[in-house]
């Protein structure tokens, strides 16, 4: 296959430019894998020195010692699992009704003209807006309370899983579903065995899309008048000049994140074990 | 491989098969009768409409009321491309649709018949092009089809592929004995395999030449090149430039 070919290249060439300074170098032999970590590792350091010096006032931003010294007290004292499963709640809740909401928009207008014509118009449109200018409409709409927040989140998620999975449904090679119709598939049949295993690619980039919006919608939905969360931990500490529990919202933001990307690159792994690419990587 | 075949089923019939995009008219008043169980060639200019026809006799393009159209039926098609499922294992590919109990044993057995039998649990995107073609092979005759329509199956293939698929072919249609219809570019490839050699040209059958060699069929027997040369003209190839 040409393709896993010029996929496989690039990568055995960056692995020999990086083996010829190393042979260099007599003794000190690190893994490729650690290396990337090193200048993150020496930006920490050298934060912490300058901390440490005197150079960075904590009222500016804690040293990391500090931040992992609060970060370990608020886990002992329950505070930040806490607000982290108020947090967590809101994104499962609001990716929940968005993921639904968006899936069923584009089986909708990717499986039937009348479909298109109805709802695809409405949601380009839509999706045009910045929807995190709406927090004002929501607020008036839904108050102050958790429905504006999880609606926040829903619509984030909702317009990256209708867009990606709709535009697969459409781009299914139509000689697939032309070998499959002589071959008996019926309408139904198509759309399992066909339609929706090829537009599952797309599918998936969009959920992954949606998980980013998500966060970004919860992180903003939290500024809002919340009472727990970590965007109530981080918008509290900052009336008390705590830089270092605000450091650590940012890090269990950050984290969440990360870990979201994570399981959906894993299930990309599973569902999609049939690419060139990954059949033989 | 001896002559097994099942009971023929019922011939091939089209009248007054018309067929326009625009104001292009493809097939124009096209008459067409296949014998049960015969293998025919199918040759002619690019464009001069030969996949609309095996198109319309797969049932995938609509026919108009005013034709005629009795065809056998179940029917199969291999395409130029394997067009796989590429999501779906091979054997999943070849199980395809099929009504039945023991889907996999079928199409296991299949794949064994094409030479596949050890890739059953492969990706198709793993598979080398002459594999995928055996294995959209497999899947055109798993379901024991009475028409089988080939649509230049092997013109993406290589030349020594090629030839090893030619006699495959023709076990496979020896042995289930479906009436057969393959579009080719190649004159030698339709004399080669063909008991009937058609050309298409302005919409209709333009000329319906036999294939009275005996089989296994060579390059230098003696009546190859003479149908080989007629063929050629029929198709407004000038013979000093062929030859
Ligand atoms: N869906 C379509 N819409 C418009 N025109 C079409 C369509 N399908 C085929 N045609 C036209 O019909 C004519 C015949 O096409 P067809 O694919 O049957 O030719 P062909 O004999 O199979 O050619 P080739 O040997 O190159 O495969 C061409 O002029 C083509 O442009
Ligand atoms: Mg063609």
């Amino acid at each position: 296959m040409p393709d896993t070919q010029a996929a496989v290249a690039p990568r055995a060439l960056t692995e020999k430019t990086l083996r010829v300074p190393t042979e260099k170098l007599p003794r000190v032999v690190i893994p490729a894998r650690l290396r990337r970590f090193l200048s993150p590792l020496a930006l920490v350091l050298l934060w912490q020195a300058a901390s440490m010096a005197g150079l960075i006032s904590p009222r500016t931003l804690a040293a990391p010692s500090t931040v992992l010294a609060s970060a370990w007290e608020l886990v002992l004292s329950g505070e930040l699992p806490s607000h982290l499963l108020v947090s967590l709640g809101r994104v499962l809740v609001g990716l929940g009704i968005g993921l639904s909401a968006g899936v069923a928009l584009a089986l909708i207008a990717g499986l039937s003209k009348r479909g298109e014509e109805v709802v695809d118009a409405p949601m380009q449109m839509l999706r045009t807006l910045p929807f995190l200018a709406l927090v004002p409409l929501f607020i008036l709409w839904f108050g102050i309370g958790e429905t504006p927040k999880i609606a926040l989140v829903a619509l984030g998620a909702a317009f990256p899983v209708y867009l990606t999975l709709f535009a697969g449904i459409r781009g299914v090679e139509p000689k697939l579903v032309e070998a499959a119709q002589v071959f008996g598939l019926d309408r139904r049949g198509l759309v399992r065995h066909v339609i929706l295993p090829g537009a599952l690619p797309s599918a998936l980039v969009g959920l992954r899309y949606a998980l980013g919006s998500a966060w970004l919608s919860l992180v903003i939905a939290e500024q809002i008048n919340a009472t727990a969360g970590i965007g109530f931990l981080i918008n509290d500490a900052r009336e008390f000049l705590r830089t270092d529990v605000i450091v650590v919202g940012l890090l269990v933001y950050a984290l969440l994140g990360l870990g979201a990307d994570a399981l959906v690159r894993l299930a990309e792994r599973r569902a999609l074990a049939w690419r060139p690419t990954l059949v033989k990587g | 491989m001896a002559d097994i075949a099942p009971p023929a089923s019922t011939p091939l019939r089209v009248r007054n098969l018309t067929r326009r995009f625009g104001r292009n008219t493809v097939l124009h008043g096209l008459e067409l009768d296949l014998a049960p169980g015969s293998f025919t060639a199918l040759l002619g200019r690019s464009g001069s409409g030969k996949s609309t026809l095996l198109r319309t006799l797969a049932g995938l393009d609509p026919a108009p009321a005013e034709a005629v159209l009795d065809l056998p039926r179940p029917v199969s098609v291999v395409f130029q491309e394997p067009r796989l499922l590429p999501w779906k294992k091979v054997w999943q590919n070849v199980a395809l649709g099929l009504g039945g109990g023991d889907a996999r044993g079928r199409a296991a057995r299949a794949l064994e018949e094409v030479g596949l039998g050890r890739h059953l649990e492969a990706w198709p995107a793993t598979l080398s092009g002459g594999e995928a073609q055996r294995a959209a092979l497999a899947r055109a005759l798993v379901r024991e089809p009475r028409l089988l329509l080939l649509d230049e199956p092997f013109a993406a293939l290589d030349a020594l592929t090629r030839i090893r698929m030619h006699s495959l072919v023709l076990d496979l249609w020896r042995h289930h004995g479906p009436t057969t219809l393959i579009v080719t570019h190649d004159v030698d490839e339709a004399v080669l395999l063909a008991d009937r050699v058609l050309v298409l040209d302005g919409g209709r059958i333009a000329a319906d030449l036999t294939v009275d060699l005996p089989r296994p069929r060579r390059h230098a027997d003696p009546g190859f090149a003479t149908l080989r040369r007629r063929l050629l003209g029929e198709l407004g190839v000038d013979l000093q430039e062929a030859a």
